[in-house]
């Protein structure tokens, strides 16, 4: 910094670390405030008033039984999406193929409807059916994994490709078994005879939902309690450590994958076996990658992501209310959604950085309150040393991340 | 055999918005920003312009239409919208240093949003009495060509046939090469890119550079959206019309390695291969093979993804730190 300048207003400081209870507090504010603007949003774009958006919301998700139903599911579905991406978000392969892994899933199961159903007994075609759509799922995971493993491909843009190249196949087969022919759609298969429809928990919606818990609860103690989670970390974290500790992360890579794509193709055949019993192009509906928002959202975390799931099917449900009352497009749901994503991906600054203000003295955000400031305030020497603080403070930062 | 001089000029029209968010996104990213918001960008400068044809129609129903303003007025609205949406993108990823990948998915969720609710809804909310949006007048202007091309024969057809915009996509684009390549300008944006902390110690302001570079990155990827609609689509706008192009303009800048002018070539490749499902013969009983060969882009694009790093040329590699945020006292 130059001398005769005089410091900037405030720098930038790493936090060692927020506890927890405050970065939760963040996070609630950031969306407090997120859910005010959508709400100014909604008011200009269609003149209602605010009192009657927020209630139309809850009257979108929450309006009758089966609207909570609904939403549920939907959650579920969304979730299940996130929780399969996550090991691969954890090794740092940005997985934004759920999509077309959603939808190659879903195919395999219609194939087996289609082709199979009445000619095989229900609970083989049932079990058929699980192993074509988690096979193909895996399948269009592996693709791209064995590309990145072996030549280090951008894996990004390859999942993207392979989400286009599914949704082709699928339009493909949708002309080839359309019913009836020119319609350009299958239409509800084996609407007469159910085959191959999975079978009702309690009503239609318990089954997605019973295995989204389930599968959260597997991601959970796999990530955290198994030989592979503690792989998948390492790769994540340094390749190179990962090589040394004799870690082949090409095949941690290509197997991750394979779980996550696996788990995709799972959500395909919930979709069509399961709720919609039919399959076009938009069946996955976009939810790949709002899925991957959802796993970052909530950190990773798998039980944390069943509230971030809820909350972006809350308020697109909410949206898609307001919407249709007021004959407007159902792509405002889209806009809230971004709104919402905007104000958390931005506090995420506010847990990770603290702002140092020239005085020296370390102002910290209102939230933040006592106990980072108590350890700061070591730190601290005087308000007139004012070089020596910042020098010591940078020391540290750099003290911990070294240890780290 | 394949009508060469009817199939080029079609191809070429679908090149140009790949052609501006391939170049919009090479100088993006140069600065070391991975802009996967580039989707919702383009719909977002798509959709702006359209707002802005729209409220001037509206305004000279029953006037006439001036051709600076007819011109002008989308041209702006839409690169200020694109401009708005640049401002986000930096201001969370570089200011707020947030991870880049789900700053620009979310981007993308919210402007292709923000394109089809207005697509939707602006009729509504205008509150006019016409049936659709259909900007013909407007587009009239943007798809004007030189009034002697069509005398010039299969010349005029292949060269001279499109309108403004597509003109200032390959101007941009060999301008955009130029200057990455031989001015100081262009030679300090990529040291932020390879190595923002050399470039600091260098004297070079790392987050001015990324700004302007994204913000001018998405300015031009915005005129894709609106050359779409204004040039390609005749001023009609349908929701999810513009489709997928963003995602195949950034894998573009893979395949064009990092150059504009390799762009320009490869765009109209992908424009070609875009269309060439409707002249690959597949008989009346057999629609749905058509499905089959729109394909052909996104595994052509593949190929290239995995040839590309397979030889792994060290000229052919992407910035070094693209994606990654920039905090000086990160050590």
């Amino acid at each position: 910094m130059k001398s005769k300048n005089s410091e900037p207003l405030f720098h930038i400081v790493k936090r060692k670390s927020m506890p927890m209870k405050n970065q939760m507090l963040v996070r609630l504010l950031a969306i407090a405030a997120a859910v005010i603007v959508c709400a100014i949003v909604t008011v200009i774009t269609t003149g209602m008033n605010p009192l009657s958006v927020f209630v139309a919301v809850f009257e979108g998700a929450f309006g009758s039984a089966r609207k909570i139903w609904i939403t549920l599911q939907d959650t579920a579905i969304l979730l299940i999406i996130a929780l399969a991406l996550t090991p691969a978000f954890n090794m740092k392969f940005w997985n934004i193929g759920g999509e077309g892994q959603v939808l190659i899933g879903g195919l395999g199961a219609a194939a087996c409807m289609i082709e199979l159903g009445d000619k095989i007994p229900d609970p083989l075609l049932v079990l058929l059916m699980f192993i074509s759509s988690v096979g193909l799922g895996a399948l269009w995971g592996a693709i791209p994994a064995l590309f990145k493993a072996k030549w280090n491909t951008n894996e990004t843009l390859a999942t993207l490709m392979m989400n286009y190249i599914a949704i082709q196949i699928v339009a493909f087969f949708t002309i080839y078994w359309e019913v009836p022919k020119g319609s350009g759609k299958i239409g509800i298969i084996n609407q007469t005879t159910n085959a191959g429809w999975l079978m009702q928990v309690g009503n239609k919606y318990m089954l997605t939902i019973i295995i989204s818990v389930l599968v959260m609860v597997g991601t959970y103690i796999y990530l955290k309690y198994t030989k592979h989670g503690y792989e998948v970390s390492v790769v994540g974290e340094s390749e190179m450590t990962a090589r040394y500790a004799g870690i082949r992360s090409g095949v941690v890579i290509v197997r991750t994958m394979i779980i996550s794509g696996a788990l995709c193709g799972l959500v395909g055949l919930l979709l069509v076996g399961g709720i919609h019993h039919t399959i076009t192009t938009t069946i996955a509906g976009g939810q790949g990658f709002t899925a991957v928002m959802v796993s970052w959202l909530a950190q990773f975390q798998p039980f944390a992501m069943a509230g971030a799931a809820f909350l972006i099917i809350f308020l697109s449900h909410g949206a898609a209310e307001i919407s249709t009352s007021c004959g407007l497009n159902q792509s405002f749901g889209d806009i809230i959604t971004g709104i919402i994503l905007f104000f958390i991906i931005g506090c995420e600054f506010f847990i990770r950085y603290q702002l140092v203000f020239r005085s020296g003295a370390h102002v910290q955000m209102e939230i933040t309150n006592v106990q980072t400031e108590v350890s700061d305030e070591q730190t601290e020497v005087t308000d007139t040393k004012l070089g020596v603080t910042t020098a010591q403070t940078e020391d540290s930062n750099g003290k911990e991340e070294a240890n780290q | 055999m394949i009508d060469l001089v009817a199939f080029i000029p079609r191809a070429v029209g679908q090149s140009i918005p790949l052609l501006f968010g391939c170049t919009g996104e090479i100088i993006t990213e140069k600065s070391g920003n991975l802009n996967l918001g580039i989707p919702g960008v383009m719909y977002v400068g798509g959709i702006c312009g359209v707002i802005g044809a729209f409220a001037y129609e509206q305004a000279t129903r029953n006037g006439e239409m001036v051709g600076v303003l007819a011109i002008g007025i989308p041209l702006l609205c839409s690169l200020l919208g694109s401009l708005l949406m640049g401002l986000l993108y930096c201001f969370l990823t570089v200011t707020l240093r947030a991870n880049q990948n789900v700053t620009g998915l979310a981007m993308t969720t919210f402007g292709v949003g923000f394109g089809n609710f207005f697509g939707g809804s602006l009729i509504k909310l205008s509150g006019s009495d016409v049936p659709t949006i259909a900007l013909s007048r407007t587009s009239a202007y943007f798809s004007k060509s030189l009034p002697f091309a069509s005398n010039l024969g299969w010349f005029g057809k292949l060269f001279l046939s499109y309108g403004f915009l597509a003109y200032i996509a390959f101007i941009v684009a060999i301008y955009a090469g130029f200057a990455l390549k031989k001015t100081r300008m262009g030679l300090h944006l990529r040291a932020v890119g390879e190595n923002p902390a050399t470039a600091d110690a260098a004297g070079i302001s790392v987050t001015a550079y990324k700004y302007i570079a994204t913000c001018v990155g998405c300015m031009i990827a915005g005129l894709g959206g609106l050359y779409y609609v204004m040039d390609y689509a005749s001023g009609i706008w349908s929701n999810d019309a513009f489709g997928d192009r963003g995602w195949l303009a950034i894998a573009l800048v893979i395949f064009c390695i990092w150059k504009p002018g390799i762009g320009i070539i490869a765009s109209i490749l992908f424009g070609g291969l875009y269309i060439i499902y409707l002249y690959i013969p597949a008989g009346m009983d057999h629609m749905e093979l058509k499905e089959l060969y729109k394909v052909i882009p996104y595994v052509v694009t593949l190929i290239v993804l995995v040839v590309t790093s397979m030889r792994n040329k060290r000229d052919a590699q992407p910035p070094a730190s693209l994606g990654l945020p920039y905090f000086r006292e990160e050590r």
